[in-house]
């Protein structure tokens, strides 16, 4: 009761934050979207790698296959600004769960560090592909349609989309990891082997974790290509050496595997990062990667991982020796 | 005769050039406890393998229920309500002993949608009556992980009764468990035999164990069956007794 109170209180706190900071600091909305941006980034990437422990280095595919299709369809469907918007977004989101489908069927028969590997492959054969595919605009990428309205309006508009989105995907994944879709993909992180001993359908699960994790990052693409209004191949759609590192730091750096510790690890990352173009720029990646190497190796549990090692009982982990029943 | 659970007929497996199982054929009637024992290496863990489809056979007939298993795949086998536990204890260490027990709930009951769904009140009771059968009931909430070896088999054990199987295989278990509590988990058998109605095939190096357990044993040397029968006849079988002392 205790905690279900503190967590109602927590909710509160971070909502009356996420709309009045933008309200009152509109020349940082754009950041403020991308910091919840960069909260589902952690969030979808912590469902495989995390929750499932199946390593991926290609989420950031979905997230661009969403942009891509988005833009598409506003460029190409002849329907007015908020309609195309809605439609691309849709299909967008369409494509990118099929895509998991389709692919994962394939890719996730490998295990460990080979399907890590085989992800890698994935994201930057889509950029060289998107790069060189005249229809999408090839290696000049893609303009998004003209917002109608004023620059204040359109930040506003985006910073609250992204920030519907980001709730979403937080409150759907507490609901499955609270339920046997999240007890099923932990027991395949923890031995796969055992999972499919005991008659566990582990291809349906590892299939349908991809797909949650593609549908919640094509649907950002498409919000994300509009806000940035220019998509680059490379750059911004699949931008694996960026987005794509990040969304694994993120979630590394709170603590993978849990649902709270991607949110925190998520914020303290785009924080730091800003903090680092502001006060350090021309060093800014420099210390980024010292960021990563610290963060990697002391704190290679993240956050949260680190708190549990410390405080199991925190985390409800304690013998209860009143009987059963009593 | 009639029909048993479970016909091993006339199995072989090779691996490359080692013979791991001959010729191999075996009944485990519903409702009893058959042992299988054997010196080291003689291929009683490669017949468990076998049977629940975890390699392919290169011979013979697997029947459960009469229907032929061998071409199926180890989830499958399991889904039919044959499960086997572990030699080395296979549980899933960073989830806490009851979330455990939750996802060891029966599969072939759980429909598409069942898979996003929460767990309903039955289930959670179910698992705390076993995790208090198998006396865990107060470190349920303790990650698996952090149980002692023989906490983690008595784990392992209250999760395969969980899925409720029509035939259970069991590797091994009492090695690596306190002496002072074997003469429990031997009681805890014979009552999961005797009460829910579960058929269990037994692999045992504890002779004293297998002797008291089972009511019809098999044993196996160097890949064959060496002889089979009732626990005094084989414990007198003077072909057994030198597969154990090594002159065969």
């Amino acid at each position: 009761m205790r905690q279900r109170i503190s967590f109602v209180l927590l909710l509160g706190v971070i909502a009356a934050l996420a709309i009045i900071a933008p309200l009152l600091f509109p020349g940082y909305r754009t950041q403020m979207a991308l910091l919840w941006v960069m909260v589902i980034f952690a969030l979808t990437w912590d469902v495989v790698g995390g929750q499932m422990g199946y390593n991926s280095f290609g989420n950031v595919f979905f997230f661009g296959i969403g942009m891509y299709a988005c833009a598409v369809v506003q460029r190409d469907a002849g329907l007015d600004y908020y309609t195309g918007l809605a439609v691309g977004v849709a299909l967008g989101t369409a494509l990118a769960v099929l895509a998991a489908a389709v692919i994962g069927a394939g890719l996730l028969g490998l295990r460990g560090h080979y399907f890590a590997i085989g992800t890698l492959g994935l994201g930057i054969a889509a950029a060289e592909i998107a790069a060189s595919w005249e229809y999408v605009g090839a290696g000049s990428g893609l303009v998004t349609p003209v917002f109608p309205g004023n620059i204040e309006d359109r930040t506003l508009f985006y910073y609250g989309l992204c920030l519907i989105v980001a709730l979403l995907t937080f409150f759907t994944l507490r609901w499955l990891y609270a339920g046997r879709f999240g007890l099923a993909i932990n027991a395949i992180r923890d031995d796969e082997d055992k999972a499919e001993a005991m008659g566990l359908r582990t291809t349906r699960y590892k299939t349908i974790a991809w797909c949650v994790s593609a549908f919640f990052l094509g649907m950002t693409g498409g919000l994300v290509g509009n806000m940035m209004g220019f998509i680059d191949p490379r750059d911004v759609a699949f931008a694996g050496a960026t987005f794509g590192v990040w969304m694994v730091l993120m979630a590394i750096l709170g603590g993978k595997g849990t649902l709270w510790g991607p949110v925190i690890g998520a914020v303290v990352f785009h924080v730091t990062q800003e903090l680092f173009w502001t006060y350090l720029l021309g060093w800014q990646r420099v210390a980024l990667g010292l960021l990563i190497v610290l963060i990697v190796v002391f704190f290679p549990q993240g956050i949260l991982g680190w708190l549990r090692e410390r405080r199991p009982d925190l985390f409800g982990h304690r013998v209860e020796e009143a009987e059963r029943g009593a | 005769m009639a029909q048993a659970l479970l016909e091993v007929e006339k199995v072989s497996k090779r691996f490359g050039g080692v013979v791991a199982n001959r010729n191999i054929s075996l009944a485990v009637p519903e409702g009893r406890i058959v042992g299988l024992i054997g010196p080291n290496g003689s291929g009683k863990t490669t017949l468990f393998n076998s049977i629940v489809g975890h390699h392919p056979i290169d011979q013979g007939s697997i029947r459960f229920e009469g229907r032929e298993i061998s071409k199926l795949r180890v989830p499958e086998v399991a889904r039919l309500g044959l499960l086997r536990t572990f030699q080395q204890t296979r549980v899933y260490d960073k989830m806490t002993c009851l979330q455990n027990m939750r996802i060891s709930v029966p599969s072939r009951e759980v429909s598409f949608l069942d898979m996003f769904a929460r767990f309903a009140p039955e289930v959670d009771e179910r698992a705390e009556a076993l995790l208090e059968f198998t006396g865990l009931y107060a470190k349920r909430h303790l990650r698996a992980g952090d149980l002692s070896f023989g906490q983690q088999k008595l784990l392992e054990f209250a999760m395969a009764l969980m899925a409720e199987p029509r035939l259970l295989l069991l590797d091994e278990p009492t090695a690596g468990i306190n002496p002072t509590l074997i003469n429990g988990l031997i009681e805890r058998l014979k009552r999961v035999n005797a009460d829910l109605g579960i058929t269990l095939l037994v692999i045992e190096h504890n002779m004293r164990v297998i002797m008291s357990l089972a009511q019809h044993i098999y044993c196996l040397a160097h890949g064959e069956l060496l002889a089979d029968g009732p626990p005094e006849a084989i414990r007198d079988d003077q072909r057994v007794i030198d597969a154990y002392l090594g002159a065969h």
